[in-house]
């Protein structure tokens, strides 16, 4: 629907720097916000008057307040390291999707507006006015970044190219050019308290139908709570684990595990969402007020735990944002003074003996790890160096007997994203959606050559919901694609524990 | 007194207020401006003295470039290591007596100069040859270049072409110092070489040559993995707590 006719990309064995097609994906551009969904949050409805002295005047705000921003206009030095590391580029050949390129954009302008070469020596270093087909550019493009942070990785000033994109989002939104998908997504939350707009009542009948399929399946009594006050442990969750699969096969998992540990748990129909666009569209002050509904649940249901489910960029805003955002903690359990990952929970069960998992219930499967590119790059996990690396995969491998990770440079810091973060997960952006999978199918299509991998696990809503979409693209079977919980609720035993 | 030596003495005096001034004002903006959220790239140090570390295997080594592009890196890191080799021997023009480490230095600075000459001539091959380099280079980064290469040119020309008398400059540049002016030989060579060193110290706060002091400033790699333990909470961020 609405997305035109493209080609996948075939899977080459080994990746290749594509040579530059210029305005390949000039294209590629989301829908528009309605008036309704920009001012229901906020903005404008529709581009301003005077868009452009507001739209500068707004650059000039941003730049006053983060640091990143200012630094990262003036530092970068063209040297295009960061040229060939973007997925969204070596999927398109589209020049302006390498990670430089996309920065330049908006340093253009912000050279033209703030810096004495570009005022009177714009053609010199690259200045230009900020006209309408400039803003138009950063609509596309800029919706072409799923602020994955990749190239961050390898500039030499670590120039983070998502910090700019948030910033030409948050300047777009300032003067009314929102995103639909994103936009109409966060008015959700707000109202109702989950980025899929599902009311309380709906939520407490799913989840009682999810507690009647395990009891069927299982005959154990697993209970999925809640707004259960006096709960040991809150779990914040990405709402497509109520519904979506494989999601929802996570969702079972974590139910699962408080059930065998012992542990009392409870989800909360006012903070029924992991995620937070806010992020995506770079608003600090949208990240904060969608976060404090969490504050707000933890609170009132008086938990001594909050532990958040499989969400890639939900991790980042919890683990690097919320303490700022919405803490301090003090009213958590001294021994769990931060918001912990399931992964983090889990983990620390195993190696305790507190659960126990029969690897032999996952023999059918080989099993692979994708990284999720905002948990490797944008967070961390369980106190140690690299422990969002270590933590997943030493879960998988208790939990099943066949594990092979993919090339060292496709994986850990280097993961490339699966092509739909950063607010990129809708359908008119499927061709790009799919051709930003390109470097992770390659790495997949590798093991599964080698080793037979018939199964990626991940641990994120969004990393789940795109591979699920593109898969069938490049002819790999959708069902391919799982939570590490997932393979933990099929291996984990129930009863009791000897 | 020569109106060459005027012209000059002028020169330097501006050129020197220019990259002090303007530095000043860069790294003084970047310090106040609040970076309001933990950001730090993976892999990300969780000690202060983990981040000094990173920061330094950067600055010396150029590590993430190194992960990034091993050309690129090659010649970058020839270029700069050359670069501040020069840079330090240069310090003779400036101390009486010369140091000991600046005097030590002088032999290795020689070869210095053709190091980085090389490297930069790899560096600027990039951009003709690498369509994705040629794609993202503005005139500025060519003009960068052609700068540098002429600088190390004319100084080496000093040294294997025509000479120049090195005691006459050396008594010049610390005339500057001491605010007590004393001749410049009006050498073309020397007059070039002067002349571009003052327009690069010049440029410096106003051009992409601000990567210098900006890395020390970028958030992503100054910054521990600490976010649990510590709330950064900018000014302008804590006014909406009170809302
Ligand atoms: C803290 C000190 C510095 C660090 C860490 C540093 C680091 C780097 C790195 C990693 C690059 C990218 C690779 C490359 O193209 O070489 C670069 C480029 C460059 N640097 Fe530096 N640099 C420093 C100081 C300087 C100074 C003092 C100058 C000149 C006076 C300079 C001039 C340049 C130029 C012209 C380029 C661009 C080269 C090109 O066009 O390809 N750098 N620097
Ligand atoms: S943040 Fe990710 S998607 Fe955006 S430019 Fe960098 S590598 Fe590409
Ligand atoms: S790697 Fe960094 S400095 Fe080099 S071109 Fe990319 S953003 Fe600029
Ligand atoms: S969906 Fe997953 S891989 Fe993609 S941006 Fe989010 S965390 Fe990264």
């Amino acid at each position: 629907m609405g997305a035109p006719e493209f080609q996948t990309p075939p899977l080459k064995e080994y990746p290749v720097i594509p040579i530059l097609a210029k305005d390949a994906m000039a294209g590629s551009r989301p829908y528009v916000a309605s008036e309704k969904m920009n001012e229901a949050i906020g903005f404008p409805g529709k581009l301003v008057e005077g868009w452009q002295a507001r739209a500068i005047a707004k650059m000039g705000e941003l730049l006053g307040k983060y640091r990143s921003l200012k630094v990262f206009l003036d530092a970068c030095v063209h040297c295009g390291a960061c040229t060939d590391k973007c997925q969204y580029f070596l999927g398109t050949g589209d020049p302006k999707n390498m990670p430089v390129a996309r920065q330049e954009l908006v340093r253009k302008v912000y050279r033209r507006y703030f810096t004495f070469a570009g005022k009177y020596f714009p053609r010199l270093v690259g200045a230009e006015d900020l006209t309408e087909a400039v803003l138009e550019d950063w609509y596309r493009y800029f919706n072409q970044c799923s602020e994955c942070r990749r190239c961050s990785v390898y500039c030499p000033y670590g120039i983070d190219t998502a910090e700019i994109t948030m910033a030409a989002k948050e300047i777009m939104d300032s003067v009314g050019v929102g995103q639909k998908y994103t936009n109409e997504i966060i008015g959700k939350v707000h109202r109702l308290g989950n980025n899929l707009g599902l009311p309380g009542p709906a939520l407490a009948d799913t989840l009682e139908t999810l507690e009647e399929e395990i009891k069927e399946d299982t005959g154990a009594d697993v209970r999925l709570p809640v707004n259960e006050a006096g709960a040991e442990v809150l779990v914040i969750t990405p709402s497509a684990d109520f519904f979506a699969e494989p999601h929802v096969f996570s969702l079972i998992g974590y139910a699962k595990v408080f059930h065998a540990a012992g542990i009392r748990w409870t989800l909360s129909s006012h903070a029924s969402e992991a995620g937070n666009f806010g992020l995506f569209i770079g608003s600090y002050e949208q990240m904060r007020k969608i976060a404090l509904r969490i504050r707000e649940a933890a609170l009132e249901l008086g938990v001594r735990r909050i532990v958040v489910g499989e969400c890639g960029h939900a991790w980042r805003v919890a683990y690097s944002f919320w303490n700022t955002l919405i803490g301090p903690f003090d009213f958590l359990d001294p021994r769990y003074p931060a918001p912990q990952h399931i992964c983090e929970l889990t983990d620390d069960l195993i190696r305790r003996g507190a659960i126990r998992l029969d690897k032999e219930a996952n023999d059918a499967r080989v099993v692979t790890f994708h990284d999720s590119c905002n948990v490797a790059r944008g967070a961390g996990m369980g106190g140690i160096a690299r422990g969002q690396f270590i933590i997943p995969r030493r879960i998988i491998q208790a939990a099943c007997n066949h594990f092979h990770d993919m090339a060292p440079e496709t994986i850990h810091e280097a993961t490339f994203c699966c092509g739909g973060g950063g607010g990129l997960l809708t359908d008119e952006l499927t061709e790009l959606r799919v051709k930003g999978a390109l470097p992770r199918m390659e790495a997949l299509k590798a093991v599964v050559d080698e080793h037979g991998v018939n199964f990626m696990a991940t641990i994120c809503a969004i990393c789940k919901a795109q591979f699920s979409k593109v898969l069938p693209y490049y002819r790999f079977d959708m069902s391919m694609i799982g939570g590490v919980h997932q393979l933990v609720g099929d291996a984990i035993r129930l009863g009791r524990n000897d | 007194m020569s109106a060459v030596t005027i012209i000059y003495a002028c020169l330097f005096y501006a050129a020197t207020a220019m990259l002090v001034v303007g530095l000043a004002a860069k790294i003084a903006g970047y310090a106040r401006t609040p970076a309001p959220l933990t950001v730090p790239t993976t892999p990300a140090p969780r000690t202060r003295a983990g981040v000094a570390l990173r920061m330094a295997r950067e600055v010396a080594l150029f590590e993430s470039l190194f992960r990034a592009n091993k050309w690129t890196w090659l010649f970058g890191w020839l270029f700069h290591a050359a670069l501040a080799l020069v840079l330090f021997r240069h310090l003779r023009y400036f101390t009486e007596p010369v140091w000991a480490a600046v005097a030590l230095a002088q032999p290795a600075g020689v070869y210095a100069g053709f190091a980085m000459l090389a490297g930069l001539a790899g560096l600027w091959a990039r951009r003709f040859l690498v369509e994705r380099i040629r794609y993202i280079s503005t005139w500025s980064d060519h003009l960068m270049l052609a700068l540098l290469v002429l600088i190390a040119l004319s100084g080496l020309m000093m040294k294997y072409v025509s000479h120049t008398d090195v005691v006459a400059v050396k008594a010049f540049m610390l005339g500057l110092m001491r605010f007590d002016w004393q001749p410049l030989p009006a050498d073309g060579p020397l007059l070039v070489h002067l002349f571009l060193a003052a327009a690069l110290m010049a440029l410096f706060p106003a051009s992409k040559l601000l990567h210098a002091p900006g890395v020390f400033f970028s958030p992503t790699r100054n910054q521990a993995d600490d976010s649990r333990e510590r709330r950064r909470l900018a000014p302008w961020a804590a006014e909406l707590e009170k809302k």
